[in-house]
Formats: C-alpha cells, sequence, structure tokens
C-alpha cells in the first residue's frame, strides 16, 4: 500500500521569481534549465504561465522588480525536493513557492485555464480586426 | 394633571438631534465563500485577498469578515503564501 502511495503523481505548482538583473535571453536560458531539469525527473509539466517582470510588493536583495514563472506538474513527490534544491542553490531565484493541488485547487487551476486561453483568443482577434 | 403629566416625561425623555443619527443597521453576517460555493482560494489573486487585509495588510479576524472557520484557515495560508511571493506586502501603510 505505502509502495503504491509514493508512487502516485500528484499535481504541483511551483513559482520562482528571477532577478530582473538577467537579460531577456539569460530569462529564457533559466526557465529553459528549469524545464530541462523537470524532465530529467521525468516531471510532467501540465500548465506552464509566464507573468513577465512583475513589481514587488517589497524589496528582496535589493530588487523591486522580478520575473514570474509558474509550472503546474504532475510529478512524484520525491522530485519536488530535488526541484527546491536546484532552486535553493541558483542565485537568480529570488523566490519559490512549491504547493501541492487538491481537488478543488485542480478545478481551480481547469477554469483558470480556461479563462486565459479565451483572453488569449479574445486578444488575437482584436489584432486581427 | 392625568394628561399633562406624560407629554412632559417623553419631551425630556427624547433627544433631540439636528440630524437624524445613522444607526449601523446590524447586517446579518455570512461566510462569502460559502455563499459563492468558492472551494478554493487562490494566491495568485491579491486584488481578490486585498478585502480580507486592513490597510496595514494585517489579516481581518472573522468577526469582522464573517467568514467561517474552514474558509478563514484557508484565506489566511492564501495571504501567506502571497506574501511570500511578493505579490503582497507584509507591512504596509495606506493599503486602501
Amino acid at each position: 500500500m505505502r509502495q503504491n502511495k509514493k508512487q502516485m503523481p500528484k499535481q504541483y505548482e511551483t513559482m520562482f521569481i528571477l532577478t530582473p538583473v538577467l537579460s531577456d535571453e539569460q530569462t529564457k536560458e533559466a526557465v529553459n534549465s528549469y524545464k530541462k531539469l523537470l524532465k530529467e525527473l521525468n516531471v510532467k509539466i501540465v500548465h506552464e504561465e509566464s507573468w513577465g517582470l512583475k513589481k514587488l510588493a517589497y524589496s528582496i536583495k535589493n530588487k523591486n522588480t522580478g520575473y514570474y514563472h509558474l509550472f503546474q506538474i504532475e510529478a512524484p513527490g520525491e522530485s519536488i525536493a530535488q526541484v527546491e534544491i536546484a532552486y535553493k542553490r541558483d542565485e537568480r531565484v529570488l523566490r519559490y513557492l512549491t504547493i501541492h493541488l487538491d481537488k478543488y485547487a485542480l478545478a481551480y487551476a481547469e477554469r483558470r485555464k480556461a479563462k486565459l486561453s479565451n483572453k488569449k483568443i479574445e486578444r488575437k482577434e482584436e489584432v486581427t480586426a | 394633571m392625568a394628561t399633562t403629566t406624560p407629554a412632559v416625561s417623553t419631551d425630556k425623555g427624547e433627544i433631540r438631534y439636528l440630524n437624524p443619527p445613522v444607526l449601523e443597521v446590524d447586517r446579518e453576517k455570512y461566510c462569502r465563500f460559502k455563499k459563492m460555493r468558492m472551494k478554493h482560494i487562490d494566491y495568485k489573486d491579491p486584488a481578490f485577498l486585498l478585502r480580507f487585509v486592513n490597510d496595514q495588510g494585517k489579516i481581518l479576524p472573522r468577526r469582522l469578515t464573517g467568514t467561517s472557520v474552514k474558509y478563514q484557515r484557508k484565506v489566511s495560508q492564501a495571504v501567506k503564501r502571497c506574501r511570500h511571493l511578493a505579490l503582497m506586502p507584509f507591512v504596509a501603510d495606506g493599503l486602501k
């Protein structure tokens, strides 16, 4: 039973803030490096969101802005620790947060995704019009 | 005598205001999450969480917001996560 539980992949949401010091390419590189890491750990990326450069509510390491990025992933529990270690060792990451999504959070995430995709479509339509 | 006394006593008993005093109506408090059937509170939405916080950025007590115990726990969790990600300040002055 226990082993079964261990192998069950759960859905997590992991978010990190990168320093604004990095150039566009460097931020892309950083995000890609995390994507690679997730791939190596056999983690499935369900959803991905990039919020871009945002103002921080308070300064972290004397920075007033940060680049926000969000992953929704389906991962076995053990891999989360490894991802967090990677965040901790990375000087480009100002902050990170990983949470487990329960069933209500999953439903919310689905709705959020739907809303976002709708918005995107609307925007595209606006552009074309 | 019997007819005049009640009239006098009511005059004394009544406090007269120039403007009618605005009495706070005791509105029935309710848990907005139960009413709206929201099961999950998002930590990524600081604009919404701002309602559960005072202008210093402190979390408001249940007795003011009317949130039920179950959802107050979730609100506080969400606000704390929001603060951690610098979407919301820990301390502020005049948030609203």
